[in-house]
């Protein structure tokens, strides 16, 4: 009986293909003989069974986060026969642009936690980063304008080599391609954006429909379906969206956000100064903070908040003028240098003394002397947004789409890798299982194992961000408090900088 | 392929299942085997235990009560949510066990390739499906009408599963229950039996469960593999199944399970090996409240799944 309900319904599908080609034949190409249109479509037709593709996965997005669940998914056995489209209408994304390593640093860069170094290291991607520019880092340096106190970190605290890494944007893009192009993974690109998505939501309601119009798409009917800009359309068992903070897919699959937007922006631009830099410097301005970080050579990346207006107003000015408002923004400006009172607090903190930590010895440093702007000056709005859930039945959302953070802290990109990294674990937990892979019971292991974490690290980075931003004396020295109770406590740093690493999910003080 | 779609429709139209015999005579004109068919003392001694005749193995009231919710076995917040819950545990001790047994690559996507499975009791399809994805040759039976309509609709939505046969068995005697068994196991594979039988909460539905598992070890291979879960019968069972899955969360509707029909871990292993099957694994599924998930341990109190295999020198 099965077979032969199968028998009707590719007759009548059959029947579809000539109106569905006649569609696409005048869209592509309007100029030519509508018969040959017809001829050649229904060729292409009757080679593949269902003129429509179908794909285990369909990721939105193919940024970061999108590549990194690619080559997660293409580097572990369970996953990686799944077949996945990966829709993106960025050029880079059909790997004819190669990086020339003569080129300045790009503006645009992410620093990487260990934790995400080793994620990438397990998918086979991380070595294709260390073969084009990027700077470990070990040392950190937090500080104010109050100079009240300040807060050195050293990788040597946690028994590490380094604390992170700093690499250019399309340096871990490219690496993520490149991982994925060496292994056999069967992904297509789409260079082309979304346009609208259909989903079954009830499977029961797909099952009436299908019983009454013995509609072709019956082998589909558990599928969603993608419709692309260029008319075309995909089905797909699970969409991923991964296309950042104003997703396409958070939004046709109706998931509300919460957030609001910060009256901040943030200028980004790559300086150049004497002598090299391994040490991440990060000063907190009353407007905002101001971040130098190390990016390779004598090469650094200024990533500087502070209001909008102010924002339009140092892009345009010249660049020695720049240079003299971020060197002062780092050094003088504002206020004082903090002094390294070791002497004061010995007695305060004295019963840690077996427990010091390396960098509690090492006092204040001012940061390098910028000399040089090599890069154009970029700048970008800020905003707080995070999606009140990440899955439905057949979507989920992973990265920005789910999460939108105040650069502060450098976590952004690193929650996205953390998310890609669950994700993918969930899915191979089940296919291994046997589960269909859109089912929403399987996808919310993945919301109940990073909400949390993806939660209390947004609401640290919140707390910092407001707590920065009052100039009020009690409060500035309640600050300094702070800086020297994370600066002085052995135990405080350690969990600070293991929590930052992303080597554990909570704040959890142990 | 053609006799194949003639027994399905036969037994859909039901006719044949009235008399026992014409099943018979259908399936020894099919096929050569070494089935054994239920012998006619056999079946008059089922027919004495029971009162009504034509009652079978399966309770009516069961049915009934299945029946009537039927429409709702997909919808993962129905219902049936405790049972899409536990999925994934029972599937993961499934795995492991028939991996192990059948001496099959754990990592493989499709470790169940080329084995035949019946899952006995199927309802909609909950458990055949993730079967099928692992590929295995599934086969899907239950006694609700309704029930296999639904199995076989939400089946035929993915190409993978949508190789899955399903086949009702109406409310009949043992017999029919046995020999619709044999009828099945004939019309797909000549020479074979089944590798393996699935049967998933189940058993404390069944009337007779004695005679149940005897009819599911006459059609197991030599060397194939029974599952069989179900609930305990213990006072923590009574407090967690009935209690409060019942009358407290509303997790399922009231009356579902009767405690005394329950099973003792004991009890079935002793009725699986009068069957001759042995069983050789037994874990249990906890409930976890904080994180909603269900997980497999070693406290067969409540929940339990038992693997058992027919010895290589049964018949």
């Amino acid at each position: 009986m099965n077979r032969l309900v199968k028998k009707s319904v590719s007759n009548f599908f059959a029947f579809k293909i000539p109106t569905k080609s006649l569609c696409t034949g005048v869209v592509k190409v309007p100029g030519s003989n509508v018969a040959e249109i017809l001829n050649e479509n229904e060729k292409k037709e009757n080679t593949t069974s269902n003129s429509i593709q179908q794909y285990d996965i369909a990721i939105v997005g193919g940024g970061l986060v999108g590549m990194a669940l690619a080559s997660f998914l293409a580097s572990m056995p369970m996953t990686k026969q799944l077949s996945v489209a990966i829709i993106d209408s960025n050029p880079a994304l059909s790997g004819s642009m190669s990086i020339k390593k003569e080129d300045p640093p790009d503006p645009r860069v992410s620093t990487v936690t260990p934790a995400t170094i080793s994620f990438m290291k397990d998918a086979g991607a991380w070595k294709y980063v260390e073969q084009n520019r990027h700077a470990y880092f070990d040392k950190m340096q937090v500080w104010d304008y109050t100079g009240l106190g300040y807060a050195r970190y050293n990788a040597r605290d946690v028994n590490k080599d380094f604390l992170g890494c700093v690499a250019e944007n399309k340096v871990l893009h490219s690496a993520l391609l490149s991982c994925i192009q060496d292994s056999d993974f069967k992904r297509t690109i789409y260079p082309l954006r979304l346009n609208s998505m259909t989903l079954n939501r009830s499977s029961m309601s797909v099952v009436e429909e299908n019983m009454s119009s013995r509609e072709s798409s019956s082998a589909q009917g558990q599928c969603a379906r993608l419709q692309l800009s260029d008319g075309n359309s995909i089905y797909a068992k699970l969409v991923v969206g991964a296309d950042g903070g104003k997703s396409r897919v958070r939004e046709l699959a109706g998931f509300k956000t919460t957030g609001w937007n910060y009256s901040q922006n943030a200028i980004i631009c790559t300086v150049e100064h004497p002598s090299e830099n391994r040490c991440a410097w990060q000063r907190f301005l009353p407007t905002g903070p101001i971040a130098l970080l190390p990016i390779g050579d004598k090469f650094s990346n200024i990533v500087w908040t502070m209001s909008p207006t102010e924002s339009n107003q140092r892009k345009s000015i010249a660049e020695e003028e720049f240079l003299k408002d971020v060197n002062s923004a780092l050094d003088y400006g504002y206020g004082p240098h903090p002094t390294s009172s070791l002497s004061g607090t010995q007695d305060l903190f004295s019963w840690f003394q077996m427990d010091t930590t390396v960098s509690a010895n090492e006092s204040f440093e001012v940061p390098p002397k910028i000399t040089k702007l090599v890069s154009e000056r970029m700048v970008f709005p800020l905003s707080l947004r995070h999606a009140n859930s990440y899955a439905s039945k057949r979507v989920v959302l992973i990265g920005d789409a789910a999460h939108t953070v105040h650069p502060l802290a450098g976590q952004g990109v690193n929650l996205g890798f953390g998310d890609a990294y669950s994700l993918s674990r969930v899915i191979a937990e089940g296919i291994a299982l046997g589960t269909d892979i859109g089912e929403v019971n399987l996808l919310k292991k993945y919301e109940a194992e990073r909400k949390p974490a993806n939660i209390s690290m947004m609401a640290i980075l919140e707390s910092f961000q407001k707590a920065y931003s009052v100039d009020f004396g009690p409060f500035n020295i309640l600050r300094a408090a702070a800086f020297h109770g994370a600066n002085y406590i052995p135990p405080l740093k350690r969990t600070i900088i293991s929590y930052a690493s992303g080597e554990q999910n909570f704040p959890v003080f142990l | 392929m053609a006799l194949n779609v003639t027994i399905h429709r036969i037994l859909r139209h039901r006719r044949f299942l009235n008399s026992a015999n014409s099943t018979l005579h259908l399936t020894n004109t099919r096929c050569f085997s070494h089935a054994p068919s239920p012998s006619p003392s056999q079946s008059s001694k089922a027919n004495d235990k029971d009162p009504h005749s034509g009652s079978s193995s399966l309770k009516d009231n069961e049915l009934a009560k299945f029946a009537a919710i039927s429409d709702t076995w997909w919808d993962s917040e129905g219902p049936f949510k405790p049972l899409h819950l536990m999925n994934p545990t029972r599937l993961a001790f499934i795995r492991s066990t028939l991996c192990r047994h059948f001496k099959r690559d754990p990592y493989s996507t499709r470790p169940f390739e080329r084995l035949k499975i019946v899952d006995v009791g199927c309802g909609g399809g909950i458990l055949s499906e993730p079967l099928a994805r692992l590929g295995a040759t599934v086969t899907g039976v239950d006694a609700v009408e309704k029930n296999i309509k639904i199995a076989r609709l939400h089946a035929d939505l993915d190409p993978t599963t949508s190789t899955i046969e399903y086949c009702c068995t109406t409310a009949g005697t043992y017999t029919h229950l046995n020999s619709f068994l044999l009828s099945i196991a004939f019309s797909h594979w000549v020479y074979a039996y089944q590798d393996h039988f699935e049967c998933s909460q189940v058993i404390e539905h069944v009337a007779n469960p004695e005679e149940f598992c005897k009819s599911l070890a006459a059609l197991t291979n030599p060397d194939g593999a029974t599952v069989v879960s179900t609930i305990n019968r213990s006072m923590r069972a009574y407090a967690t199944a009935i209690v409060a899955a019942e009358y407290i969360l509303h997790w399922l509707p009231k009356g579902t399970h009767q405690w005394s029909s329950f099973l003792t871990p004991e009890e079935l292993a002793m009725i699986l090996h009068r069957a001759g099957i042995n069983v050789e694994e037994m874990a249990g599924f906890v409930y976890n409240p904080l994180t909603g998930r269900w997980l497999l341990s070693d406290d067969i109190s409540v929940n339990f799944i038992a693997f058992a295999t027919k010895s290589q020198n049964a018949i």
